[in-house]
């Protein structure tokens, strides 16, 4: 390996492209989704087992962490399901060049953050 | 003619496929979940489980749930690849993952056809 390469590590200069932070949320919303499977397969099962589960539940969903909870997941899901809607566009060689890639991944964040804060407003 | 040596695990072709497969099958389900969260904005325990009481929606549920598994599969496994260099504890996440999901997918067996 040439390590006489120049190197350039000026982190104030450094910045991702959009897209590559798209992609890098798209792998963090995953992990996410994944760490709160237990959780929602929980929610799942109180809400449909009794309806003395359901009402609890209910009332559990009320507290201020649960809601930040679920809008944090609200937020995962989203975010991947749009970033996964770009990347099969991307697979049928549609919006492949750098200025629609870049577009794209705005619209992927403006949309996900958006429907976030609309569903999230009906959930506080 | 090039004649081409190819090596690996050639679970790669596989997999893309498996993604996106599942990823659609998830998104279906999604549009379907939400519509019916919009046209039963506020329903109660009644018309929830009655959504749940028929058949067609169960096993589209076990569909969607399958999909979320072996999708989560694929992920988490790529992510284990790229971060976990030491083999022992990459091969101890790898076995946790699956069997995380094998319990997860009778669990939502249980869930449901339980009530």
């Amino acid at each position: 390996m040439n390590t006489n390469r120049p190197k350039h590590l000026e982190l104030q200069h450094i910045k991702f492209p959009l897209p590559a932070i798209v992609s890098g949320l798209h792998r963090i919303s995953g992990l996410l989704l994944f760490l709160s499977l237990p959780l929602l397969l929980w929610t799942l099962q109180y809400s449909l087992r009794s309806i003395e589960t359901f009402t609890l539940l209910s009332s559990i969903l009320q507290s201020p962490l649960c809601k930040l909870f679920f809008t944090g997941v609200l937020w995962a899901f989203l975010h991947h399901l749009c970033a996964g809607i770009r990347f099969l566009a991307i697979d049928f060689d549609i919006g492949v060049k750098l200025p629609q890639a870049r577009a794209s991944s705005k619209w992927v964040l403006i949309v996900s953050l958006t429907l976030t804060l609309l569903i999230g407003v009906r959930l506080w | 003619m090039v004649n081409r040596v190819v090596t690996g695990a050639h679970y790669g072709l596989r997999d893309w496929v498996m993604q996106r497969v599942t990823a659609i099958v998830m998104a279906t389900y999604t549009v379907f979940i939400a519509g019916w969260f919009l046209l039963h904005s506020g329903a109660g325990y009644e018309a929830w489980t009655g959504l749940f009481a028929n058949n067609v929606v169960r096993s589209f549920s076990l569909l969607f749930l399958l999909s979320v598994y072996g999708h989560a599969w694929v992920g988490m496994r790529d992510i284990v690849m790229d971060y976990i260099k030491l083999a022992h504890l990459r091969l101890a996440i790898h076995v946790a993952v699956i069997l995380a999901l094998i319990m997860y997918l009778i669990w939502s067996v249980q869930i449901l056809w339980g009530f």
